[in-house]
């Protein structure tokens, strides 16, 4: 579904993103790893189309989307909940939702919604609240869940479980698991690198701008290097 | 109490111009982070286009609408080809932009039209209206109607309509609008357009109270900006109220102290809210910018 070749990117002078080969399946969930800075926002930005790119390409469907602009790339089915959740903090929960269908022209909007607000009811008892006043944990559901609104083929996830307390963490990716099941093909990029890998098909681990390893998810959790650099464990 | 009254008309009259070129500077601010100088040369062209229009026969609400359509295409000019070429510029880059395009729309003014000042019929007759033993101009009545009108229109949009939505959401966080996938260029040449119009309007509204020539944007602007201020940069209530507050500052300052010094009001209010409050009275709305 997604094919990412020799992806490179930069900040003005500095190159981010070095090379980058990835792809994701129909279907799958596959995880993105990787130290602070290594460069997994950024490459999620590229695919987005909010940060540019230097080199490489990047083709979705086995077609070229790498100089699309990003509203078009929403309307392919790639939709994104950023790091740091990014809410329309002054809207409410309902309108940020709604902007999540932004670029949709169907009649199934709150069918879709209603959806939303059953997988984390609470966003549906603060529906006219103002998002910027909800908790974090709150703010990433309602992230994901408007992301979901533009009813993605590809959801991009950026640290969905960053500064959730477990408890949340673990509701997240359950959250996630039951999208596979709706056929929602997911790149998620974790910090908690553990429980990414165990709900992962395949991953990628990202040392700065570049894949370092890569394989089944299981397979991962067990590699001693991996397990050494990103697991916590010596 | 008629001397009273007939303060807090004019007071009230001048404050909806201004408040309408602040909502114009609030709109622009919002969706692009651009303070746009050039927003009294759409009061300028509203009114001056329409004087033109109508003295080659054109009849009023024809010329108005003329002009209001003019503006608006020279807003979408300039943001096509002055402020989006320059994205990612800094603030006050793009803020030296808009104070060249302003000179740039003065001087064209002065050689497309004229530099003499002009006047246009108010809409229903001179005859003063008696309130309370004050007399009032119908036009003001215009004034005032033409701005309700205008704020009502914006507040449905903002609120009540996808796109207006969208305008909200770009506001409060660029990069996430994008993602959801709102064209963020889009949005900002709507900004353009809109702001322009609701400037042409108002320079329509008021040119048969206080005529308009080639220059009267810059102090219209600089009114303008300082009820932006006043009432919090970025808050489109606090431009309205904000504009109507400066107004009758001036109108009673200048009724009761001394109207020399009328024009100076909006600079003190400058300096005053930048040296007491900078973030205006009614704050601004929570912008989360990344
Ligand atoms: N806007 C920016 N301007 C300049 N450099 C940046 C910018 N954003 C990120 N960088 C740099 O690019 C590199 C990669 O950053 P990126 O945010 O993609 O990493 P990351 O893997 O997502 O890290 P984290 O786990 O902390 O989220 C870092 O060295 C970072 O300092
Ligand atoms: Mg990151």
């Amino acid at each position: 579904m997604l094919e990412v070749a020799n992806l490179r990117s930069a900040y003005g002078r500095i190159e981010v993103l070095k090379g980058i080969d990835l792809d994701v399946q129909t279907g799958e969930i596959v995880a993105l790893i990787g130290s602070n800075g290594a460069g997994k926002t950024t490459l999620l930005r590229t695919l987005s189309g909010i940060q540019p790119i230097t080199g490489g390409e990047i083709r979705f469907k086995g077609e070229r989307i790498d100089r699309l602009p990003p509203h078009l790339r929403v309307e392919l089915g790639i939709t994104q909940s950023p790091e740091g959740r990014q809410v329309f903090g002054p809207l409410s929960v309902e309108d940020n939702l709604r902007l999540g269908a932004y670029r949709r022209r169907d009649r199934e909007i709150g069918q879709d919604r209603d959806r939303i607000f059953a997988m984390f009811p609470i966003l549906a008892e603060k529906k006219h609240l103002m998002a910027g006043g909800l908790s974090g944990g709150q703010q990433q559901m309602l992230a994901i869940g408007r992301a979901l609104m533009g009813r993605p083929k590809l959801l991009l996830l950026d640290e969905p479980s960053l500064g959730l307390s477990p408890l949340l963490v673990d509701q997240i990716l359950e959250a996630i698991v039951s999208l596979k099941k709706d056929g929602i093909t997911v790149l998620l990029v974790e910090q908690n690198a553990s429980a990414a890998l165990a709900i992962a098909d395949r991953g990628y681990v990202l040392e700065t701008g570049k894949v370092a390893y890569s394989g089944a998810g299981s397979t991962l959790l067990a590699d001693p290097q991996v397990k050494a650099a990103y697991l916590g464990v010596a | 109490m008629a001397e009273f009254l007939q303060f807090l008309i004019s007071g009230l009259t001048v404050g909806a111009v201004y408040a309408l070129v602040a909502l114009g500077f609030t709109l622009i601010y919002n969706a692009s982070g651009v303070v746009n100088f050039a927003q009294g040369e759409f009061v300028m062209l509203g009114g001056m286009v329409t004087v033109f229009a109508a003295a080659a026969g054109v009849p009023l609400p024809l010329a108005a609408v003329i002009a209001i359509c003019a503006a608006i295409a020279i807003g979408l000019l300039l943001h096509r080809f002055a402020i989006e070429p320059a994205r990612g510029a800094s603030a006050v880059t793009l803020i030296i932009i808009t104070i060249g395009a302003s000179i740039l729309l003065r001087g064209l003014a002065a050689i497309v039209f004229d530099k003499q000042f002009h006047k246009l019929p108010a809409f229903t007759g001179d005859t003063p209206v008696d309130m309370l033993g004050a007399a009032v101009q119908p036009q003001s009545f215009w004034v005032l109607g033409g701005t309700a009108v205008v704020v009502l229109a914006l507040y449905i949009f903002l609120e009540h309509t996808l796109l207006g939505k969208a305008v909200l959401a770009t506001a409060a966080n660029r990069l996430a609008a994008r993602l959801v996938g709102i064209n963020t260029t889009t949005i900002m040449a709507l900004a353009f357009g809109g702001s322009a119009a609701i400037g042409a309007i108002a320079g329509i509204l008021v040119t048969p109270i206080t005529l308009t020539s080639y220059d009267v944007g810059t102090l219209l602007a600089l009114k303008g900006f300082a009820a932006a201020m006043l009432g919090g940069m970025g808050n489109p209530v606090g431009a309205v109220v904000g504009g109507m507050l400066l107004g009758l500052l001036e109108a009673f300052g200048a009724g009761y102290i001394s109207s020399t010094y009328k024009d100076a009001f909006a600079f003190l209010v400058i300096l005053i809210v930048l040296f007491a409050a900078p973030q205006g009275l009614f704050g601004r709305r929570a912008v989360e910018r990344v």
